[in-house]
């Protein structure tokens, strides 16, 4: 609260070291054995991850349907490629317009619930955009989803950059996480973000303060559910498609596993570290053993029963740091 | 006219009446009290009274307009603010961190995302002052969890204040602190009656005949009751209903 704080500030320490990290990354990624395309998914995870955080970590509110999100993205990105115009501003914009409409309709039903009734509800909306994208074959290709989606050069107007490369494609990626990682920064540490966490803590207080509870935890989710939108519409644009397969329940529970295994709920950082851990332990334990996705089950479980605070909680432990 | 006043107010939970047909009015500038046995349905009221229940029957008026049924962040929007019998606080949250969310200039840019919430020097300045009436101050970076319980009781009530209320209710701002705690709790209850209109409901009788200028009994679901202490102290409903002993 002091205005010495990291939180006043645009910029912070940890997060020049997260971009300088991930700015060298194509020097360094392949010598040591992982290759240039896995920093596009790093990225495009970590916007998903730290958008599902401001929900979690943040507003308290367990999201186990966010995969919907993510796949409305994608499929906005190539529905406007193909029906309004190839043009790459126009498909982000899309992406993010219907994560706007389709997280403002759902969190409607969402925003007076709490606890297992609020996670119980996210599944069953992820079922039905799930079951959607599944049937509804004239918009959505169906189970084999929308294939070829173009992927347009970044113009600027003065510069145009071509992203059909996979370094180019990362920068822009990178840029983009940059924008997402500076402006939720300012988010959590304005009044909006200090009341949401507030209400997390006590509903009842809150609202005898004057604060519209349910008008908050709408709006946080629709922002929430409109950041994985944009990662999805950057994956649709990464992968040049999308398939119902981005928002099954599998992509849902991993991102709850990726965040809390970070430690979302004690640090901003939390969805950066778990997303990290997460692909580590695909890439480097999945590069010697199959299972590796039970290895990560189990640091999961290992997480939860013994440090719900994650890798994040460890850290703050062992540097006396307090919670970011 | 009364500043706050509740007519024909009745709610039941279920099967069981808890407040059959209650009437009260508070005026501006004065220490309301109420007072009754435990179980009489005071908390009961004062959850009516500031948007929690919906009265079954009955009108609530503030100032001029009808409050009736309306939910808890407006009615604390108009002014109206409260305390609670048991401690509800932020406790993620510093002491400075809990006053300051409650400051309604904080409250009135609640949607505020661009700019941080540290970066304001002016909302500073208010919680230390708010502070400071409760005996906080210089324990802003305390975590409001890790208080004494004596202390919680007054971030209780800091929280209410900081709201800068034209109503104030305190729902038995003392229970559970020790006699020490008590003579803290009630030396800060009368200061506040300088600044604000208070409805306090309050155990200890011997304070709440000191500093109340009208107190009201509720038993049985309806104010048995009502006036300034002197006229209750004869009063052959509060002999009869043994709270004429305490007095
Ligand atoms: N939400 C509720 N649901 C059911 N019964 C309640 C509820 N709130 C209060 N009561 C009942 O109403 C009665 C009055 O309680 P309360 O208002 O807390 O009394 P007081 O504050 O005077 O001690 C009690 O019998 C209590 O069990
Ligand atoms: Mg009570």
């Amino acid at each position: 609260m002091t205005p010495t704080t990291d939180g006043g500030r645009l910029i912070t320490g940890p997060m020049l070291i997260l971009f300088a990290a991930l700015v060298t990354l194509p020097f360094w990624v392949q010598s040591v054995g992982l290759y240039q395309y896995l920093g596009v998914e790093v990225a495009i995870w970590m916007i998903y991850a730290l958008g599902f955080n401001l929900l979690l970590g943040y507003g308290g509110l367990p999201s186990f349907g966010h995969g919907a999100f993510l796949g409305v993205g994608a499929y906005a990105f190539g529905l406007a490629q193909f029906h309004v115009l190839e043009n790459l501003w126009v498909g982000l914009l899309a992406a993010i317009l219907v994560g706007i409409v389709a997280g403002g309709i759902v969190g409607l039903f969402l925003a007076h619930r709490r606890g297992i009734y609020f996670a119980l509800l996210t599944v069953a909306f992820g079922q039905v955009f799930w079951f959607v994208s599944l049937k509804w074959f004239s918009v959505t290709g169906g189970e084999d989803g929308l294939l070829g989606i173009p992927r347009p050069s970044a113009d600027f107007g003065l510069v145009e950059f071509d992203l059909s490369s996979n370094l180019s494609l990362y920068y822009f990626t990178l840029a983009v996480l940059m924008i997402v990682v500076v402006a939720l920064w300012r988010l959590v540490h304005s009044p909006f973000g200090k009341v949401v966490r507030a209400i997390k803590q006590n509903e009842t207080r809150a609202s005898f303060l004057g604060y519209n509870v349910r008008l908050y935890k709408w709006a946080v989710f629709t922002l929430s559910a409109t950041t994985a939108a944009l990662a999805g519409g950057l994956f649709a644009m990464a992968q040049q498609s999308a398939f119902p397969d981005v928002m099954n329940l599998v992509s849902s529970g991993t991102i709850v596993m990726m965040v809390l295994i970070g430690g979302g709920f004690v640090s901003f950082w939390g969805p950066v570290i778990g997303v990290t851990v997460f692909f580590v332990a695909r890439d480097v334990i999945g590069s010697i053993t199959e299972t590796w996705l039970l290895w990560f089950g189990l640091m999961f479980m290992l997480s939860v029963l013994f440090k719900p605070e994650g890798v994040a909680g460890l850290w703050q432990d062992s540097s006396g740091e307090s919670p970011a | 006219m009364a500043l706050f006043e509740a007519q024909h107010l009745h709610k039941r939970f279920g099967d069981q009446v808890v407040l059959e047909e209650i009437n009260l009015s508070f005026e501006a500038g004065q220490l309301s009290g109420i007072m009754g046995p435990n179980g009489a349905g005071k908390t009961t009221c004062f959850n009516l009274l500031t948007g929690l229940y919906k009265p079954d029957r009955g009108q609530i008026t503030f100032g001029t307009e009808n409050i009736t049924g309306l939910p808890p962040h407006t009615i604390a929007q108009k002014g109206i603010a409260r305390s609670f019998q048991i401690i509800n606080l932020f406790d993620e949250y510093s002491v400075l961190e809990n006053v300051v969310i409650a400051l309604p200039r904080v409250r009135d840019h609640g949607f505020t995302c661009h700019r941080a919430l540290t970066n304001d020097s002016e909302t500073a300045d208010r919680a230390a002052n708010v502070l400071a009436q409760v005996g906080l101050a210089g324990r802003e970076h305390e975590n409001a969890a890790d208080l004494s319980y004596g202390d919680r009781r007054a971030l209780e009530i800091a929280l209410a204040i900081a709201a800068e209320p034209r109503l104030l209710f305190l729902d038995e701002p003392t229970s559970g602190v020790g006699t020490e705690g008590t003579a803290r709790l009630t030396e800060l209850i009368e200061s506040l009656k300088e600044r604000y209109t208070i409805v306090i409901i309050e155990h200890d009788m011997r304070f709440l005949f000191e500093v109340a200028d009208r107190i009201s009994v509720i038993h049985w679901g309806q104010v048995i009751a009502e006036g300034t202490p002197d006229e209750l102290r004869t009063n052959k409903w509060v002999q009869a209903s043994n709270l004429g002993k305490l007095v």
